[in-house]
């Protein structure tokens, strides 16, 4: 068992990643479009492992993003069985709105910012008991069952993604096991994407005007994602970090 | 001060009461009872009870790690395909969470003393939030059936 899990771990490393990639765009000039279509298929295996071939992340574009819009906020929330303990300094924060100014030319935006997903995530580290870790498609959670609460994640992501649950909880999501004394973040709703379905907060922002929020895979050049990613120009948030986050924004 | 007489004094006196406190507690039948173990909803697959009881803990460690890292959400051995099955109804015919000594976990584990910590984070009632009328015990059974398959 700990043999299979060393091998599903190895697979998130940046060196094997790149291998896989340097094979993947070697046989995607020299196969026909056709076989493509059958490792899109393989992917959305719901009972395989999680593969690399996938990279989930986000494109989040703040021109549509609207100012004073909570949407994304309380659909994690409410998806994730996250409450408020009526104490807002310890309340986790799976996913917050900000607003932000350019004090020279006095342009703002909104937009969301949670966990970025990136592919060489500071979290994961330094976790002294590798219960943070990078899922071969890219996602980066938490194992609860390993996290001893040290909080050392916390202090080692640049975005302030995570949180740390301070107090006891009962009627926790059947799919979204929380608990006291461990360190949390936003799942990208791995229990929804695992399923062929994407994100709360993707999903309504999508219900409302905004559309602001994209979801999809980066490695999959027909994905709409990758189509616009591709079109459009997109940062990184500190970017300069070298971390590259799954989660892109437009216009910042 | 050593006092051999007291000492020895002291030690048939307990010695006493220990046998006899244990023959009262045979005579009077107050050992801990085996407990009942509450039925499924769900009709097993053969053999699923002789391996569950002494392999469940192994088989759900093995699936967690398989479901947190590899993303394998099949029901197989999964902790949410357990407490869906084993549901035990209380008075209000919901299923009783782990808070209650009813629950299927607590039932041997409260026997054997032995404290699980999976309720601190998991769930331990059904994902069914229907709100269960009368003959609710049929219709959670069909649900689960449901939802097993």
């Amino acid at each position: 068992m700990m043999d299979k899990n060393v091998g599903a771990l190895d697979d998130t490393g940046t060196a094997r990643r790149k291998f896989l990639a340097g094979i993947a765009g070697a046989a995607g000039l020299s196969i026909a479009p056709g076989v493509a279509l059958f490792s899109f298929a393989e992917a959305k295996d719901k009972t395989g492992p999680v593969s690399s071939k996938v990279r989930w992340g986000m494109l989040i574009d703040t021109l549509k993003c609207a100012d004073g819009c909570n949407d994304c906020v309380s659909a994690c929330f409410k998806e994730n069985g996250i409450g408020s303990t009526g104490r807002p300094d310890t309340d986790p924060q799976w996913i917050r709105k900000i607003e932000i100014r350019n004090p020279k030319t006095d342009r703002e935006i909104s937009l969301p910012m949670m966990c970025q997903h990136c592919a060489d995530p500071p979290c994961v580290d330094v976790c002294p008991t590798g219960a943070s870790f990078k899922r071969a498609d890219g996602i980066v959670l938490v194992d609860k069952h390993t996290c001893i609460g040290c909080r050392y994640c916390m202090m080692a992501c640049p975005y302030q993604a995570r949180s740390f649950v301070h107090e006891n909880l009962t009627n926790q999501k059947t799919d979204v096991p929380r608990g006291k004394g461990t360190v949390e973040s936003c799942t990208l709703c791995v229990h929804r994407v695992d399923k062929g379905g994407t994100p709360a907060c993707a999903e309504a922002c999508s219900d409302t005007a905004g559309k602001a929020i994209l979801f999809g895979d980066l490695n999959d050049p027909k994905s709409e994602i990758s189509k616009r990613v591709g079109k459009f120009a997109s940062h990184q948030v500190r970017s300069d970090l070298g971390l590259d986050p799954g989660v892109r924004y437009r216009g910042i | 001060m050593w006092q051999p007489g007291k000492v020895l004094l002291l030690a048939v006196f307990s010695g006493i009461f220990l046998i006899t406190g244990f023959l009262d507690s045979i005579s009077a039948g107050e050992r801990v009872s085996v407990p009942v173990i509450p039925k499924a909803l769900a009709k097993a697959e053969k053999g699923h009870a002789e391996l569950m009881r002494r392999n469940h803990m192994d088989l759900m460690i093995h699936k967690r790690d398989k479901t947190v890292h590899e993303g394998i959400r099949n029901k197989k051995y999964s902790l949410k395909a357990c407490i869906s099955c084993h549901a035990v109804l209380g008075k209000d015919k919901k299923p009783v969470s782990v808070a209650s000594p009813k629950h299927f976990c607590r039932t041997c584990h409260d026997y054997v003393a032995v404290k699980v910590d999976c309720f601190q984070c998991h769930t331990s009632k059904p994902p069914t939030t229907v709100n269960l009328g009368p003959g609710s015990a049929s219709f959670l059974s069909k649900k689960i059936q449901e939802y097993l398959r």
